[in-house]
């Protein structure tokens, strides 16, 4: 936040001024559109603003300034791996050779681009432990759709069209259910075990000559490895399905889990969590596909290639038939991968070792700090992996103060919330995921923030339950923004103003 | 580790306090037999040789040529402002605005973005972003048959050959019928979407169409009668899905005037750079009646407790976190930063700006037809164009291929990216904005003049023409 | 306390027989489960429903929560109020935020329903 406080800004559309703003490209001839049939042509201006330079700058620089991010504080966002976004990264996306190409430029004149591609996917497929790597999907849930469309074509080459279902625990995310649908199949939900894991006889009740797939998310979204998968992997296969991985959670288990080794037939990496790159106020990110041998076939295209002679192409139109088709246009999210892989040659073999070992010490420090406090609920107080479960049901129960509410009032202290509420399956629910890129210093203060929040509850609960008090804006009013909608800026009539010809 | 804040002593520190002597302890409840091999990757590179690294494969990109390859990505002067808006911290180290009392920043900013976009396009709901032009395409037509009921989609051959793919592949997934409608062949309209056959292909009551799909400009460059589809859509109680090209919007007709009910593009033209395709920015917007249909995040206008004027994220229950299986669709992360970046250009250049940016690239169009017509290249349709448009060349490939070792990146050559569309066997896709130069237009009429000579007088000496590289 | 002249569904419906037609709703504890309901989407006039099967979906801010039929019969009416004013549901589930009106095809379904106690009961164990 700003030293000089918020700074809650109009919108672009009414700092908007007649006349304001422009020079930036030349004139073009006045006979420059005289060829385009006249019905083709626009008749009304789209009432955009006019700003000048100053202004526009301040506007968005003032916006700016009313977000939390990495670089402004901690960001405990269980799932999302917040981690620090290393400014290399950012330097290396914008070289002109890489910002510059076009995506249709012939291979000759993309071998940088498609060489660094190609060890891009080498490293991932050494990460997962899988045979090949896809990396088209723009976003994990894209990679999701992929990597479950290869599994549907899969089993389509061997005639085994029955398969019609795909089993999903019920502490899932909801990409992956919604996944099975796009996909053209049905979501069978399976209840947790006791223990938080997977419980291995509902899911073998439920395997079946029509189950397609399992999509299991490892380490699971309560932060604990499913010590149960291999006996999950090998009951899955004996009832010839096969096995996804989310790999939301991979930054819990570099170097010491790989999926493919274990059994996995695909998996999707979301680079915007484990590898670092930006999470842009919502995205973009990019979902690579890693696979092993049974889907290698239906990839994506086009593939990059490497010839004998060490350089690069990528696949032609039609080229490999089995393959799937294109899920989005182009290549891929290269300016998202152009991050990840200055993220992967900085850390190698033995940094990205150390990254899972200090995400994971983080999170059982920061895990011991609120059970020792007394006043959180650990669901599962065995040891987590990057992130694990607080709940604050306890505290509910003693003082009317809820998740949501410990959740605001830690905007108030500096912190961003923890995902809440999620998963579905615990009650009061906050997933809590340091990172290891936080000092234990941080994570003592947190553990500070959220212990004083909870005895606060005790004695002063009202303060709680209307926080935030120190944000830009406090508690919005959210049903009344989806009864009736404001999507737009509506311009007045006559805010637009006539073109000069 | 690079990044880490952690001493040896912090982590004795918090091992102590976890009663644990190493940190393989943390790792006790991986069973034997799942632990892996270790990494086999290369040692960590400090960050100066990582540049290093880093610079020489970008320079072995070449991205000095004259370039007229557009065909779904292309080059526009952006203003500094916009990088150097786009690289503050608080922009792209934030995430999903969850808590909007901390994120008022993107939230305001994604709700300008629909607002301009809705501007531009003339619709009402602008979704936050999609994935790129392509997965914007397939989910814009994905939401005609929820809203008709229908299954069935008409996608004209006129619509980019990878959105086109990628429309198959969602389809396919989803088990619904895509069926592609072929371009008229000779005459004034040549290239153009066939409308007797659309019509033909709405005729059929027994598999009644969801939506129309139509690209304006085409893939080919050339205007598309969008009213006459759009009339034709609707009298089959279908809808029309039109994808467009956002700059194009600033003089060209929007889908709100011509009566679209979802419009899809590709909004990296708004100040994006091409880099290799991507991240880009899926522009998706549908009128208000189908507002509940459209996938992905929505940034809505309402006020706090305290009446101040404050943006949120709405209508959160059409979404995947929500309905799971029931969702319409399965997006979670977006592009909500390639979004801001276009808010930024747009403000940057402002509606005049925009109009100038449209114009420059139809006049040096213009300037590009004659010059290679000077060349005896001519264009290979006869309909109009704004600012990219097919050419005649024989036996393109090669000559392609000749003029890049003259430093020219001929646009595309049309037979490697439409293999099985007839009659483009010989022919080159070029484009021009405005940053194409008259030199750069001038040395592409020049070397490909020379080039065409030469391998007329290779031609008839029976030689083939400059070998591929 | 809930009304004792209706009867209920384990899924928080009620319904409101008067004659042939039967008035169907969500009872209080469903609309505050739900939190603020912004959303209703309900079948057209001449729909048949089938007992125990979805008819529409209410949709708080960050919840969506399918709708079930307490008994079969064809949709004879429905709340047009809701489009504009779903916080009816809320405000008086039991009166204005009523949902829809069916024609009764089997009044002998109408014993597989709770009744007020019953409901009560329920719900406190919830």
């Amino acid at each position: 936040m700003s030293a000089s406080g918020p700074r809650l800004q109009p919108t672009l559309f009414e700092l908007s001024k007649t006349g304001r703003g422009g020079d930036k490209v030349p004139h073009p001839p006045r006979d420059a559109l005289d060829r385009l049939p006249p019905e083709q042509r626009r008749v009304q201006p789209a009432a955009l603003p006019e700003v000048n330079e100053p202004e526009a700058v301040r506007h968005f620089v003032n916006l700016s300034q009313l977000n939390h991010a990495v670089d402004t504080g901690f960001y405990p966002l269980g799932s999302c791996t917040m981690k620090w976004n290393p400014k290399v990264n950012e330097w290396a996306a914008r070289q002109p050779g890489f910002a510059q190409l076009h995506p249709m430029a012939p291979d000759a004149v993309a071998q940088g681009t498609l060489q660094l591609l190609w060890e891009l996917e080498q490293m991932l497929i050494e990460i997962s432990g899988m045979r090949a790597v896809t990396l088209q999907p723009a976003a994990g849930a894209h990679g999701e759709l992929t990597g479950i469309l290869m599994v549907r074509a899969y089993h389509a080459s061997r005639g085994d069209t029955g398969r019609t279902e795909v089993l999903v625990p019920d502490s899932a995310h909801g990409t992956n259910p919604a996944t099975a649908t796009m996909a053209g199949l049905r979501t069978v939900s399976i209840k947790a075990a006791a223990d938080g894991g997977i419980d291995l006889d509902a899911f073998q009740a439920a395997l079946g000559p029509q189950t397609a797939a399992i999509m299991i998310t490892n380490p699971s979204t309560m932060g604990l490895f499913e010590s149960r998968v291999g006996e999950l992997l090998d009951a899955v296969h004996a009832a010839g399905a096969l096995a996804y991985m989310d790999g939301a959670n991979l930054n819990a288990i570099l170097g010491r889990f790989k999926p493919g080794e274990a059994g996995f037939d695909v998996m999707h990496i979301n680079t915007h969590k484990t590898f670092s790159t930006p999470h842009g106020g919502g995205g973009p990110g990019a979902g690579p596909v890693a696979v092993g041998e049974k889907l290698e076939p239906f990839l994506p295209a086009p593939r990059v290639v490497r010839e004998d002679g060490g350089t690069f192409r990528l696949e032609r139109v039609g080229e490999r038939p089995t393959s799937i088709g294109r899920m989005r246009s182009f290549v891929g999210s290269t300016g998202v991968l152009v991050r990840a892989y200055a993220y992967l040659r900085t850390h190698g073999a033995s940094g990205l070792a150390e990254i899972t070992d200090d995400a994971v010490l983080a999170a059982n420090y920061l895990k011991d700090r609120l059970a020792d406090s007394g006043l959180y609920d650990i669901p599962f107080p065995g040891v987590c992996k990057h992130e694990f479960i607080a709940s604050a049901t306890s505290i509910k129960r003693k003082t009317g103060v809820r998740t949501l509410d410990i959740a605001k009032r830690l905007l108030d202290h500096g912190f961003h919330a923890p995902t809440v509420y999620f998963p579905l399956t615990v009650d009061e629910a906050m997933l809590i995921e340091p990172t290891e890129t936080e000092s234990v210093e941080t994570l003592d203060a947190f553990a500070d923030a959220l212990i004083a929040i909870a005895r606060e509850a005790e004695v002063d609960p009202e303060i709680v339950k209307t926080a935030p008090h120190t944000a830009p804006v406090r508690r919005l009013d959210e049903a009344g923004a989806a009864r009736n909608p404001n999507l737009r800026w509506r311009a007045a009539v006559g805010d637009w103003t006539p073109c000069p010809d | 580790m690079a990044y880490g804040p952690h001493t040896p002593a912090d982590r004795e520190q918090m091992l102590a306090a976890l009663g644990m002597d190493s940190v393989d302890d943390l790792f006790a409840d991986i069973p034997e037999r799942l632990r892996s091999s270790p990494l086999r990757l290369d040692p960590p590179e400090p960050e100066q040789l990582l540049m290093n690294r880093l610079a020489g494969l970008a320079g072995r990109n070449r991205v000095d040529l004259a370039s007229f390859l557009g065909a779904g990505a292309y080059r526009h002067f952006s203003p500094p402002l916009v990088d150097q808006i786009l690289l503050r911290g608080e922009w792209y180290t934030a995430y999903t605005p969850y808590q909007p009392e901390v994120s008022q920043g993107t939230l305001q900013s994604i709700y300008e973005y629909e607002s301009l976009i809705a501007e531009l396009l003339g619709l009402d709901v602008v979704s936050a972003s999609h994935y790129d032009g392509a997965a914007a395409t397939a989910e814009g037509a994905l939401m005609t048959c929820r809203a008709t009921q229908r299954g069935r989609v008409l996608v004209s051959r006129g619509v980019h050959p990878h959105y086109r793919d990628v429309l198959r592949t969602y389809f396919h997934g989803a088990g619904l019928h895509i069926e592609e409608i072929p371009l008229v062949g000779e005459g004034p309209t040549a290239g153009t979407t066939d409308l007797a056959e659309l019509e033909r292909r709405l005729g059929d009551t027994e598999h009644p169409v969801a939506g129309v799909v139509v690209a304006q400009p085409n893939f080919f460059g050339l205007l598309e009668p969008m009213a006459d589809a759009s009339n034709l859509a609707h009298a089959a109680g279908a809808q029309l899905v039109a994808v467009v090209e956002p700059v194009s919007l600033a003089v060209l007709a929007p889908p709100g005037a011509y009566g679209a009910d979802i419009a899809a593009g590709e909004g990296q033209a708004l100040g994006i750079p091409p880099q290799y395709g991507g991240p880009y920015l899926g522009i998706l917007a549908c009128t208000d009646p189908l507002v509940r249909q459209i996938p992905g995040r929505l940034v809505g206008m309402t006020t706090d407790v305290d009446g101040k004027r404050a943006y949120v994220m709405t209508l959160q229950a059409r979404e995947q976190h929500i309905r799971r299986e029931k969702a319409a669709s399965n997006i979670c992360t977006n592009q909500t930063l390639l979004a801001l970046a276009a808010s930024l250009w747009l403000a940057a250049l402002g509606p005049h700006g925009l109009r100038d940016v449209a114009a420059l690239g139809a006049a040096r169009a213009a300037e590009l037809e004659a010059a290679l017509a000077s060349v005896g290249v001519a264009r290979v349709h006869a309909g109009a164009y704004l600012n990219e448009f097919a050419v005649r060349v024989p036996d393109a490939a090669s000559v392609h291929n000749e003029l890049l070792g003259r430093g020219v990146l001929a646009g595309l050559v049309l037979a490697d990216a439409v293999p099985d569309e007839p009659g483009l066997a010989d022919a080159l896709l070029v484009c021009t904005t405005e940053v194409t130069t008259g030199d750069d237009i001038a040395t592409f009429a020049r070397e490909l003049g020379a080039v065409l000579a030469e391998s007329g007088a290779a031609a008839k000496a029976g030689q083939p023409v400059g070998a591929r590289a | 306390m809930v009304p004792s002249d209706l009867r209920y569904t384990k899924d928080h419906e009620w319904v409101r027989v008067e004659g042939e037609t039967a008035t169907i709703g969500v009872t209080d504890f469903a609309a505050g489960q739900l939190g603020d309901v912004v959303f209703v989407d309900l079948p057209v006039v001449g729909r048949s429903v089938d007992q125990f099967a979805t008819f529409g979906v209410v949709e708080s801010v960050k919840a969506v929560s399918d709708l079930y039929a307490p008994v079969s019969g064809e949709v004879v009416d429905v709340n047009g109020n809701l489009a504009t004013k779903p916080e009816l549901v809320n405000s008086d589930p039991f009166g204005e935020g009523w949902m829809i009106r069916v024609e009764i095809g089997d009044a002998a379904q109408l014993g597989e329903l709770l009744d007020a106690a019953a409901y009560e009961k329920l719900t406190a164990e919830a």
